[in-house]
């Protein structure tokens, strides 16, 4: 029964009734409606219950600035907290109200009215500790929390991110942001208009007003028809907030409903070289005793729920206010036939113009609600004179107040720019910008409709560089006010809040007050007032008043807290957009990905988003056999492994050589065309950044491979100092990653597979030595085929272009089959290059070490006077901490592992470390644990005995050369 | 999210940029300087609380590294690269 | 002291809490003490508290800028923990946390300290053998770190339904730290604040220290502020993030950069994660507040920045990383956003020590500080007032960049 419901008038249709449940219970609401204005409809009053006291609560605003009301949405649409007022109804919606348990009228949390005065602001803080804060911990964490989170992520459709430009973004469609985006577009800018109404008009929405002689919504009917004809008005977009405002004139909209689409919410990154914020200004409310019960409403919601939903929030009301605004809603109420017992004014002197709205309602002026009668629903109100004398009490069950109107600053503010208090508005405004921004209208203070279209007009003509328009005529309206930050008349007793949601109390803000909390941070901390979902938006700026006045400071003294983002809440779905799915991150593949996942390989990311095989397990082997296996494969027979992800550049250029010299620590420009050089590149500061292998193509040709992980960082490096420090050298760095793939051979009969391949290379160890190339062809492909070997065996590196590549390694796994050829994954790598004590970064290089910790002195070259890294090294040696060099390490018992990452303390103790082991592997050639450690002077101590310490055991370990194959390296020269 | 001006292609959104740290003073000699000069040209680098000049490379753009003054109060970029537009 | 407690609650319930004396005084402020602490953050009133109550120097002044606990103590994501690499940083951590685990009593402020469990959720090889080492690094310290399987992990965050197989980088196991876990910031601060003041020691808000004063011989000689000149033979600075800007002030360059780190809130919503959740390799942590809020941390912004905010694509990095794993989150909506300044050292450790002006303290380059306000308080305390570092801060000090030794917990050279 929508009893409450006016019987004309109003932007809903009545043609389309909706149906929906709320905390149980079936109700018909008009499409149009939000559930909010549904609720008031069907004269569901009591609507919610508050955080902390469970106190009854009704509807108090009628936009994002509700502090009482909040929802949890079910079935399809389940959401976690929202605004009942900024829900928009539809049909079968299932909504309830959150933290209460069964339901508002019935809330087993209200016990905790009776201990009311036991948890005043900051008791957590006195209290719960012995004998300790985890006996009561999830009994206030269950009581906290609002709505369930949400279970699962939305059944369908997306969420997506969009960027655009515009010469002038316009927040806000009421009449300054309507005006300014008529200006700007007339003067062909491109425009981008964003409001976070469901449709254009602003408070024009919600108000009878007129602008030219006919209603104010036919104009922002005609005004976004013209914004809609003009095609440099890039975007008009409705039911969009915008949430953040960011360094250079970036901002955040948050697009909720697009139309036509699948996708449920649009996250706009717009970027404008102007910024007109028409964002409007919030009323905030009076701080009177009981001033939270269910009927105790914003003058603005109400004069909303009349004018816009044709709903009639109660049947006789009393208003309360300080400033004049409210005086034009009494008169839309009396015009609707909506009964007005009295309007309480705690001014002196009312104006003329605001005693013709009222009419015959009487007014009295220099009075206060003292009291509210009814705790579930307003019954009454007790009037009195400032000073507490003359009571009255009024039958009423509705009670609308007005403290005034708050510029809705957050983007401002956001923006870097500073508010300043203004004292003939009793707020704070916009002062001085910090970006390419203007505010207007009610943001700006600016609160009658002539200086909402005056202002947004000239801002968008300052914007422009055009002249001032002709704006339409409308009814010039004054407005002033007289502070009112509490009542504080003799005979006000109760709670009086100033942030509803949060129950935060005047009581609470002078108790922080009184223990010293005397920042307005530290009030807001100490009494949580302005955190919870609504961010304040009405109450934030009565706590600052409440502090000025205990204080005897000026508000402009106390100042504001920092408005942060966002604006309103925004789903997190909304921020990330489809990226979550992988879509701007994807994976690296080579051409082989397909042949290995048909192998059945385990695949992983491998550094820099490249996926690679781990191994290829075969049924019913372990983890170990299938290492073992390929191990087996490479040291006896022949195995292939693809090193494509490997990073690699072609540098041309007459000074190659010098500037090769000065990023790799050895000597490079000797080098030979055809022949290639393994080396380490250092930071500056000494550590240890990549190696890798450059090769020499021609005299001024090069070819540098470097890590898969650092390829990027390698890149910059070279990058950075040829562009900044060497600009004059005549050096070009191209990336060629993705144009070379390789496959490599290798194992003792990798010769003998390449023979079987076929090539026109002559690939004997006198025609193609160690670390040499050529270019020719293999299995009749165009290949460059390298000597190098990261397995100590002998090697063939071929490398293709990628269109070869799966041509190439089919062809390898064919001519190897006789050969007994395994894939091999980097499981195997790993034992293999641990078996030679080949270094790895992340393993060996773990930021501390450097080459000659590693034994590898000779690549530091003498010769050379500078190289990046070198001054730092010599300088680190030369200081008394004690090196952690690297050693093997043979488990006393062969069958011993000793888990990687395992402290070397002395003798097994508990006592700091003196090394750790980096990698220890199952050797197929020595047939037991083999290890890896870093060991303070493990250089100078080989053949002792050393322990690992693990959680419950120790591994003894003898110390020895950390290589366990081939130490002369024979194999890999074959 | 900032707007570098690139030489080359003119205002590009940060998100195309690697930041490249403060510039430090030119490299000095490593073998003509004190220890601690050394150690105070690798750690210590320019901190202002205002505009610190600063290298950025065009890492998804055309891989210029350019040189901006930024404001570390603000982000402003208070001086370009001197050849950007 | 006020003594705080259910049986003070009742007793100034039946005055209508009318009659709570201030937590702190605000005395006067004097034109000298002994000690000089610039910042009333975490670090600065924990060594005040440490100065007054350890070594008895109760002439301490601590002078803040803004107001008291405004610092990075205000704005952090409040996870305690001490799951570290090396022998440096290790016992550090486990000294911090175990003081924390005692602070509600010492105090006698309830900083509500939920010793609730860390999970790190791993995703990639080379991270779990990096926490496997770390594993039993932190065993010889005594502090706790388990691996658990990608099962248990689930098991034990419910919420945890991305990273699945087929995912860019899926789930393969967890760690679990019992050591760690989540306090209320703004009582620590005030916990500190308030146990330091009943000994003596004396907090100055709104007194912002323009210029450091060094004497004809070098040494420190005290500080000018707005309200005046405040003499002091020693000086310590904990402003993280402004650190150089106040050395400057007597020509004292220091190896730090200011660096912006953001953290954000959802909405609150009822319990639905009980530990604190770190994802390493996505770059994420967040834990449940005990009102309900997700409280979540992320990458830094790059550059350097006094900002309080974040770049937008670096927080949506964040976001996108934490819904590929909490894809429930997807309906979950921010609340709030904000950023604190850090000094960073070339290392990413610390700096804790008497600088090169004789006299002159600082405590920097903290980045996840909060954790080690206890540590950091008592061992700054004790240098400053014994003249030696405290042996868990000495790896600390500043002479490790003298011959470039640094503390690197990051394990590689790229990331640090």
């Amino acid at each position: 029964m929508q009893n409450r419901r006016l019987p004309s008038g109003g932007g809903i249709d009545r043609g389309r009734p909706l149906a929906f449940r709320f905390n149980g219970k079936e109700y018909t609401g008009l499409s149009g409606d939000t559930l909010a204005s549904a609720l008031l409809a069907n004269n569901v009053r009591l609507t919610a219950r508050s955080f902390k006291y469970h106190r009854p609560r009704g509807i108090v605003g009628s936009g994002p600035e509700e502090p009482a009301t909040l929802v949890e949405l079910e079935g399809r649409r389940a959401s976690a907290n929202q605004a009942a007022t900024t829900v928009r109804l539809a049909d079968g919606m299932s909504a309830r109200s959150v933290n209460c348990w069964p339901s508002p009228g019935l809330d087993m949390g209200a016990v905790n009215q009776l201990f009311a005065g036991l948890i005043p602001a900051g008791f957590y803080y006195k209290t719960f500790k012995w004998p300790s804060w985890h006996l009561y911990e999830p009994m206030i964490r269950k009581a906290a929390g609002l709505a369930g989170a949400p279970e699962a992520p939305p059944l369908d459709g997306h969420f997506e991110a969009v960027h655009a430009h515009a010469d002038v973004l316009v927040v806000g469609a009421g009449p300054a942001g309507l005006m300014a985006a008529l200006v700007a577009g007339r003067a062909g800018c491109r425009v981008f208009l964003a409001d976070e109404r469901a449709e254009a008009g602003g408070s024009l929405l919600d108000r009878r007003l007129e602008i030219a002689g006919k209603p104010a919504l036919d104009w922002v009917a005609d005004s976004v028809a013209e914004l809609k004809s003009m095609p440099n008005v890039t975007h008009l977009l409705q039911d969009a907030s915008v949430w953040a405002y960011r360094e250079h004139n970036c901002l955040m909209v948050n697009e909720r409903s697009p139309a036509n689409s699948n996708v449920l919410e649009r996250n706009w990154r717009v970027r404008a070289g102007q910024v007109i914020l028409a964002t409007g200004a919030f009323e905030r409310g009076l701080v009177f005793p009981e001033n939270d019960r269910p009927g105790v409403m914003l003058a603005s919601a109400a004069q909303a729920y009349v004018n816009r939903f044709a709903v009639m929030p109660g049947e006789r009301a009393v208003f309360f206010a300080n400033n004049d605004s409210a005086y034009g809603v009494v008169a839309d109420f009396r015009a609707s036939g909506i009964e007005v017992a009295a309007i309480v004014d705690s001014r002196d002197v009312v104006p003329d113009f605001a005693r013709k709205l009222a009419g015959d309602v009487p007014i009295r002026a220099g009075s206060v609600v003292i009291g509210v009668r009814g705790k579930r629903a307003v019954r009454g109100v007790t009037v009195a004179e400032r000073g507490g004398h003359g009571t009255e009490k009024i039958y009423c069950d509705l009670l609308l107040h007005s403290g005034g109107w708050n510029p809705t600053v957050h983007l401002f503010s956001q923006s870097r720019g500073n508010l300043r208090y203004d004292e003939s508005l009793a707020t704070f405004v916009p002062d001085e910008a910090a970006q390419a921004c203007v505010s207007v209208g009610g943001a700006a203070g600016k609160l009658s409709l002539a200086s909402a279209l005056r202002t947004g007009a000239e801002a968008a003509a300052k914007a422009t560089g055009t002249e001032m328009p002709n704006l339409p005529a409308v009814v010039e309206e004054s407005y002033s006010i007289a502070p009112l930050w509490q009542v504080d008349a003799r005979g006000a007793k109760g709670k009086a809040f100033l942030d509803i949601q949060n129950d935060v109390t005047v009581d609470d803000v002078h108790l922080a007050l009184l223990e010293g909390y005397d920042n307005v941070e530290h009030v807001k901390r100490y009494t949580t007032g302005g955190m919870g979902f609504d961010q304040g938006k009405t109450g934030n700026i009565n706590i600052i008043g409440a502090i000025a006045l205990q204080k005897g400071v000026p508000l402009q003294d106390v100042g504001t807290t920092t408005f942060r983002p966002p604006y309103t809440p925004v789903s997190f779905g909304a921020i990330g957009g489809i990226r979550e799915e992988n879509v701007v991150l994807p994976y690296r593949h080579t051409p082989v990905t397909r042949w290995n996942l048909d192998r059945g390989a385990f695949m992983y990311e491998a550094g820099a988003r490249w996926r690679r095989p781990g191994y290829f397990p075969r049924d019913g082997e372990t983890f170990q056999e299938t290492v073992n296996r390929e191990c087996r494969a490479v040291r006896e027979g022949v195995g292939v492994y693809d090193g494509s992800p490997l990073g690699k550049f072609e540098l041309k250029g007459r000074d190659v050589g010098r500037f090769l010299d000065h990023i790799y620590t050895n000597l490079m420009s000797t080098l030979k065309a055809g022949q290639c050089r393994y080396g380490l590149m250092l930071t500056e500061d000494g550590l240890i950044l990549d190696d890798g292998v450059a090769m020499r193509l021609g005299e001024h040709r090069w070819l540098v491979s470097t890590s898969t992980a650092h390829a990027d960082t390698v890149h910059g490096h070279m990058e950075e100092l040829l562009q900044t420090q060497f600009p004059e050298w005549n050096v070009y760095v191209t990336p060629v990653t993705s144009q070379w793939n390789n496959a490599t051979v290798c194992g003792p009969k990798a010769r003998e597979l390449m023979a079987a391949l076929g090539t026109d290379i002559d690939l004997s160890p006198k025609g193609l030595p160690f670390m040499s190339f050529a270019d020719g062809h293999v299995a009749g492909l165009p290949a460059r085929v390298v000597r190098v070997s990261f397995t100590g065996e002998l090697s063939f590196e071929l490398n293709v272009a990628p269109r070869h590549m799966r041509d190439l390694w089919e062809r390898i796994m064919e001519a190897g089959e006789p050969f007994g050829i395994e894939p091999v994954g980097s499981e195997a790598s790993h034992v293999l290059r641990v078996e030679k004590g080949f270094l790895s970064l992340g393993h060996e290089v773990d930021g501390t070490v450097d080459a000659h910790d590693l034994g590898m002195s000779w690549i530091m070259s003498k010769k050379k006077r500078d190289y990046v890294g070198k001054r730092s090294v010599e300088l680190r040696r030369r200081g008394n901490a004690i090196r952690r060099e690297l050693v093997g390490l043979l488990p006393v018992d062969p069958n011993d592992q000793i888990p990687e990452g395992a402290p070397l303390t002395p003798g097994g103790e508990r006592c700091p470390t003196e090394g750790l082991v980096t990698a220890c592997v199952w050797s197929v050639v020595l047939d037991r644990w083999v290890a890896l450690a870093l060991l303070e002077n493990g250089l100078s101590r080989h053949s002792e005995t050393v322990h690992a310490r693990l959680k419950n055991a120790t591994i003894a370990a003898d110390v020895m050369e950390p290589v366990f194959h081939d130490p002369e390296g024979l194999r890999m020269r074959s | 999210m900032m707007l570098i001006p690139c030489p080359f292609c003119g205002h590009r959104n940060e998100s195309e940029f690697t930041y490249g740290g403060p510039v430090k003073p030119d490299r000095p000699d490593p073998n003509a300087t004190s220890d601690e000069d050394w150690v105070e040209y690798l750690t210590t680098v320019p901190n202002p609380f205002g505009p610190v000049q600063e290298r950025w490379w065009h890492a998804r753009g055309c891989g210029t590294w350019l040189t901006i003054w930024r404001d570390t109060r603000t982000h402003d970029i208070v001086e370009g690269p001197s050849d950007a537009e | 002291m006020q003594k705080y407690s259910i049986f003070s609650l009742f007793r100034h319930a039946l005055n209508g809490h009318t009659t709570w004396a201030p937590a702190w005084r605000s005395p006067p402020l004097k034109a000298s003490y002994d000690v000089v602490v610039i910042g009333a953050g975490g670090h600065g009133l924990a060594t005040a508290y440490y100065l007054a109550k350890e070594f008895n120097i109760a002439d301490v002044a601590v002078l803040e800028r803004g107001w008291l606990g405004g610092g990075n103590v205000a704005r952090n994501t409040v996870t305690v923990r001490s799951n570290y690499m090396r022998d440096a940083s290790i016992p550090f951590y486990v000294k911090s946390v175990a003081l924390y685990e005692g602070l509600t009593d010492e105090l006698n402020f309830n900083l509500m300290h939920s010793k609730r469990t860390m999970i790190d959720v791993v995703q990639t090889f080379p991270k779990m053998r990096e926490l496997r080492r770390r594993q039993l690094a932190m065993d010889i310290y005594g502090s706790t770190y388990e691996q658990i399987s990608t099962e248990e992990v689930r098991r034990r965050i419910p919420a945890l339904t991305g990273g699945g197989p087929d995912a860019r980088l899926p789930v393969i196991g967890g760690m679990v730290h019992t050591d760690a876990g989540v306090n209320r910031h703004d009582a620590v601060a005030w916990g500190y604040a308030r146990g330091a003041d009943a000994r003596g020691v004396e907090l100055h808000q709104q007194t912002p220290v323009t210029k450091l004063l060094r004497g004809n011989d070098g040494t420190i000689k005290g500080v000018e502020t707005p309200r005046g000149v405040v003499r002091a033979g020693k000086v310590a600075i904990a402003v993280s993030g402004h650190t150089t800007t106040l050395t400057e002030t007597v020509g004292l360059r220091l190896p730090l950069r200011t660096m912006n780190l953001t953290a954000f809130v959802s909405e609150p919503v009822k319990p639905l994660v009980d530990v604190v959740v770190n994802c390493p390799d996505s770059g994420f942590y967040f834990s449940q507040s005990d009102k309900g809020e997700m409280v979540i941390g992320g990458a830094p912004d790059m550059g350097q920045s006094f900002r309080r905010d974040i770049k937008q694509h670096v927080f949506e990095d964040t976001v996108t990383a934490m819904l590929s794993l909490f894809p429930s989150f997807r309906k979950l909506k921010l609340l709030r956003q904000w950023g604190g300044h850090l000094d960073i050292a070339p290392d990413a450790s610390p700096i804790m020590d008497e600088t090169d002006v004789p006299g002159l303290f600082v405590t920097a380059g903290w980045w996840g500080g909060y954790k080690a306000i206890p540590a950091g308080g008592l061992t700054l305390a004790h240098l400053i007032a014994k003249g030696v570092p405290h042996p868990l801060m000495s790896p600390f000090t500043l002479s490790r960049f003298k011959h470039l030794d640094y503390v690197m917990e990051s394990g590689t050279t790229t990331a640090r």
